[in-house]
């Protein structure tokens, strides 16, 4: 780690981190059973030791755990910046965030004043036993759901971030030369499609991607065995960049669950399941009306649609003990949202008596659950999928729903989108624009749910490959806008997508179509 | 596609050329008994035209080519006169048997064949019921190109009691001629006896497994009607004192015949449901056993969560769209279902492709053997075929096990989806048993149907994949059950092929 791109500080993180986790004493046992071997020679003890590490997979697993911080903690610019900047460095967008989180939080306030139901209380003994009993299908009968509404919808997020105003940006009313086109108006620098074909190079139309070339009627010799071939000497590896860069071209089904759990370095071990049935128990102990929130919806969208509905008993397990999980707090430290307050009865505005509410400081809103059903067709136990998305919601997902100026936050992502649009289907983009439909407005909403519910599972897991191969959301935007010239067919949602959920824009698409005039790619696009 | 069909006399030239050529030049002529997605299939296909009712006397259509539909008939009339019987001989009787009412005539009289068509009878193709073609089979006489549903004994495989009995046999046989190891490959049907028929061999068999449970079905009755769960003999000298005998019909006189069968008590559990597979199978001819296996299909989840604590609710052991409609929070919306592809994926997400490929073997076997195990009961006919719909259950092991076989599978239809896929299948149904006669009969492939058997197993590939190295592909069989169905993209390259074949 001699590397001097790091800081000094920035390595000594990482070793306060290392010397805090599991692996630091795991390592220390391992290190005293090579001692003790009988053929280690005094002389040769650091070597011994280390070989002895080596040979044991010790090595592997202390680079997964290296890699992993190196993931999911971005490297420092300034030698220590306030905390602040960590979150979101643009004052006016952190603006922007708190109010918009003190709408939230005003929302569900005047919720819980409405129907008189307190945040949380605790449950009487008799229900903890029969929520213990009923654990695995807490579907049958949940709640009284009638009252629930959700706090918001992506469409209400939506309004906001058009909202949103750089004040240095342009002074006067004017609409001027300085006006963006799209509907998103602050000036964030996106990448544009040369810099993307670059970064996805691996998914250029020359390479073969698992999904797409080993479909049924392709004779598998050609692509499939080899990938599969590939895939077990991956796993077998067990090294978290290895099955990063593996993942470029796609995961072969029954390869996911392992791969994935490898790029995103989780080993569900002992403590981790104390850990959950911890969660659990505290589920079971306390009634939050959050609980009421995910139950509400779960039921209006897994429940509701045919590929996931068998799986809502999988959900309460996964996302109720989530909204207890305090490890989700960490993240908050690059998240740009902060966590909600409460305080106890009585103690209002008093900060000893402050607590997060709900205690993991994420408050669900329409279409939450979605960030988790799609998972559900990869892990069998729930433990693993509930790390597994635990990892997911603070590596990816929260950007998708806080504003901050992160190339890879909805802001950046909504205005890639549109940057894409213009640039490369600029006729399309300037009639949807004038008939008043704008396309954000019709994408907004996948990008939000990261297109899950929108497209096929096994689509949406394809995509998800994507996200976790390249450490980056910007497929997501990627995905529409003339993007898809560069990648293969087959997982480009937009197509269909277009003509299922948006008739008037494909409709519209079609009239600007003139003969000739390179309308090649719009056709590919709209079609 | 069918340009030939739509344009009466376009065929004319054509026609003469096909040995079944007897309609190439007019409208297909259908009836339907049922009113779901059969008749919109039938109303929808290009050229097929609904046979008007009882009592209208069809217009004479068949005056394009006259001598070429009575020549391709005479010979078989003739040969059939002393079969159909009396009731044949006298022109234009209006007995009550649809279908019967066809004369025959004398070899003289060709070009008089189609205005003494009588309108009831008059039909290339009837999807009718089973109770009709119980009655009138008997007594019906069939041209050579007519297609009816159902065969005339089907009831042979579809009644629980008579499957049992005819798997048992052929097991029997197979376990004396190619010995034990051989008679393996039929343990996909649960220990079951017949009652009252076999009420003391059952017995005896359930006293010697204390505890477990057993299912009791009605052998005759379909949707799941009057099933129960039981754990102990008493439960079920209860129901031999009639407290369980169904009410709907107290005259009758000889006692119902059930199955009561050893229940599956390690489903395979998805989202901690249990499920089974409906299975689409078309067969078109028991001697040689031709038998072809659709693609797409669904899982029907049982709506409640699956535990053996609570045997007497019913919802939860039975998968039957039909039982599961009768729960308290049945959401009509949700149907419950998944695709087979669905299905398919999700197993392989979690066993591996390789798992999943054995596992739908399993299910090939099922339906090759069941339909041997009737082979040579059932009365072969050219003219009858017929579409089962297997009900398959998953063990927790992924082996799969035969529930019923149902030889009237539902066709209407619970949502769109559900639409989309009973569409596509009879269509292809229809494109397979190729009324039109646009395909050269050497097909392996129709739409969604796959040809599993045809008097033996069908390989996938035999000589049209050069690309397949060292023979690794050679015994992969013709079965694509739960994979990717684009249906409508085959069709199209099946008749560009066709064509082209006929016309060289």
């Amino acid at each position: 780690m001699g590397d001097s791109n790091y800081s000094k500080a920035y390595i000594q993180a990482l070793i306060d981190e290392l010397k805090t986790s599991k692996i630091y004493t795991d390592l220390q046992c391992a290190a005293q059973v090579d001692l003790a071997k009988p053929t280690l020679r005094l002389s040769e003890l650091k070597k011994g030791v280390l070989n002895g590490l080596v040979n044991s997979g010790w090595d592997r697993k202390l680079r997964n755990a290296i890699y992993r911080f190196l993931q999911t903690n971005p490297k420092l610019q300034a030698p220590t910046p306030p905390p602040e900047h960590l979150k979101e460095p643009l004052v006016y967008l952190r603006k922007a965030q708190q109010s918009w989180e003190k709408r939230i939080l005003k929302s569900l306030n005047s919720m819980c004043t409405e129907l008189n139901i307190p945040l949380a209380r605790k449950r009487p003994e008799k229900d903890q036993k029969e929520w213990a009993q009923k654990w695995t299908e807490l579907g049958i009968d949940g709640p009284d759901l009638s009252q629930i509404r959700p706090v918001y919808a992506p469409k209400d997020f939506l309004e906001v971030i058009i909202g949103l105003q750089n004040p240095n940006y342009h002074g006067s009313d004017t609409p001027g030369f300085y006006h963006l086109w799209g509907i998103v108006q602050v000036p964030l620098k996106v990448k544009d499609i040369d810099e993307l074909r670059l970064q996805y190079s691996d998914m250029s139309i020359n390479q073969c991607q698992s999904g797409i070339d080993d479909a049924q009627d392709i004779p598998s010799e050609l692509f499939e065995q080899e990938r599969v071939k590939l895939g077990k000497k991956v796993i077998s590896a067990n090294h978290g960049p290895l099955a990063q860069e593996f993942s470029k071209k796609g995961c072969p089904t029954s390869m996911r669950a392992t791969l994935w759990c490898q790029i995103l370095a989780i080993e569900v071990d002992e403590i981790d399941i104390l850990y959950y049935e911890q969660l659990k128990t505290n589920v079971l102990q306390h009634e939050l009306l959050v609980d009421s929130l995910l139950y509400k919806d779960v039921k209006l969208t897994a429940t509701n649609d045919d590929q996931y509905f068998v799986f809502e008993d999988f959900l309460y397990q996964v996302l109720l003990p989530f909204s207890r999980d305090t490890h989700v707090l960490k993240h908050f430290d690059y998240n740009s949202a902060s966590p909600p307050k409460s305080y106890i009865r009585g103690r209002l505005g008093m900060e000893e008596f402050a607590v997060n509410y709900p205690p993991n400081g994420v408050i669900p809103f329409h279409g939450f659950a979605m960030y988790v059903a799609p998972m559900c067709f990869l892990f069998k136990e729930t433990i693993t999928l509930y790390y597994v998305f635990r990892e997911m919601y603070i590596r990816y997902f929260f950007r998708l729903h806080s504003i901050s100026s992160h190339p890879q936050g909805i802001v950046g992502l909504s205005l890639l989108f549109e940057s894409l649009l213009q640039t490369h289907e600029p006729d399309l983009f300037f009639h949807l624009k004038s008939v008043g439909c704008h396309p954000l407005k019709v994408a907004f909403k996948w990008l939000v749910r990261a297109f899950s519910g929108y497209l096929s599972s096994d689509q949406v897991l394809l995509l998800w490959d994507r996200i976790l191969a390249y450490n980056s959301m910007e497929i997501l935007a990627g995905r529409f806008g003339g993007f898809n010239n560069i990648t293969s067919h087959s997982i480009d949602p937009v197509k269909s997508l277009l003509q299922m959920k948006a008739p008037c824009f494909v409709h519209g698409a079609q009239r600007t179509k003139r003969p000739g005039a390179g309308s090649s790619q719009r056709e590919a696009f709209c079609q | 596609m069918s340009k030939g069909t739509k344009v009466p006399g376009y065929m004319q030239g054509k026609g003469s050329r096909n040995p079944r050529g007897i309609i190439g030049d007019r409208e297909i002529r259908y009836k339907c008994s049922l009113q779901n997605t059969i008749l919109d299939v039938l109303r929808g296909r290009p050229g097929w035209q609904e046979v008007p009712g009882q009592n209208n006397i069809q217009p004479n259509v068949n005056q394009a080519n006259p001598k070429q539909a009575g020549q391709q008939s005479t010979g078989q009339q003739q040969a059939n006169t002393g079969k159909s019987g009396s009731g044949s001989t006298t022109q234009g009787t209006t007995s009550g048997y649809k279908g019967s009412v066809r004369n025959p005539q004398g070899p003289g009289t060709q070009s008089a064949v189609p205005t003494r068509l009588q309108g009831d009878g008059d039909w290339d193709f009837y999807w009718c019921d089973r109770e009709w073609l119980a009655q009138n089979y008997d007594t019906m006489f069939l041209y050579e190109h007519q297609k009816i549903l159902h065969f005339r004994n089907h009831y042979e495989l579809t009644r629980k009691n008579l499957m049992v009995k005819n798997l048992k046999r052929l097991k029997k046989q197979t376990e004396r001629e190619l010995g034990k190891a051989e008679g393996q490959s039929f343990e996909f049907f649960p220990t079951t006896y017949e009652l009252p028929s076999e009420y003391h061999i059952f017995v005896e068999e359930f006293k010697k497994n204390p505890g477990i449970i057993w299912i009791m079905k009605p052998a005759a009755r379909a949707q799941g009607r009057g099933i129960f769960l039981f754990r102990r003999l008493k439960d079920i000298t209860d129901w031999k004192k009639g407290e369980y005998q169904p009410l709907s019909d107290p005259n009758r006189e000889v006692p119902e015949t059930y199955v009561v069968q050893r229940y599956i008590e390690n489903p395979y559990l998805i989202g901690g449901r249990k499920f089974d597979v409906r299975v689409y199978v078309l067969v078109v001819s028991y001697n040689p056993l031709k038998v072809w296996l659709y693609r797409s299909g669904f899982a029907r989840f049982s709506n409640t969560r699956f535990s053996l604590d609570s045997i007497e609710d019913t919802y939860v052991h039975l998968t039957n769209v039909a039982i599961q409609k009768n729960a308290p929070d049945y959401d009509p919306d949700k149907g419950c279902k998944w695709s087979t592809q669905q299905l398919r994926k999700y197993l392989s997400a979690k066993h591996g492709v390789e798992a999943v490929k054995k596992a739908f073997k399993g299910i090939d076997n099922i339906i090759i053997k069941s339909l041997q195990s009737v082979q040579k009961i059932i009365i072969n006919d050219k003219h009858c075929f017929e579409m089962y719909g297997y009900d398959v259950l998953f063990d927790s092991d992924l082996k799969p096990w035969l529930i019923e076989i149902n030889a009237s599978p539902s066709l209407t239809a619970s949502g769109k989806e559900d639409y989309d896929l009973k569409f596509g299948l009879l269509n292809d149904l229809l494109n397979v048993l190729d009324l039109e006669n646009r395909l050269t009969g050497k097909e392996k492939r129709v739409g969604g149907w796959d040809l599993l058997w045809e008097d033996g197993p069908i390989l996938a590939d035999d000589g049209n994949m050069e690309c397949a190295p060292n023979g690794t592909t050679a015994s992969i069989p013709n079965s694509f059950l739960g994979c990717h169905n684009e249906r409508k993209r085959q069709l199209r390259e099946l008749y560009t092929a066709a064509q082209s074949i006929k016309k060289s």
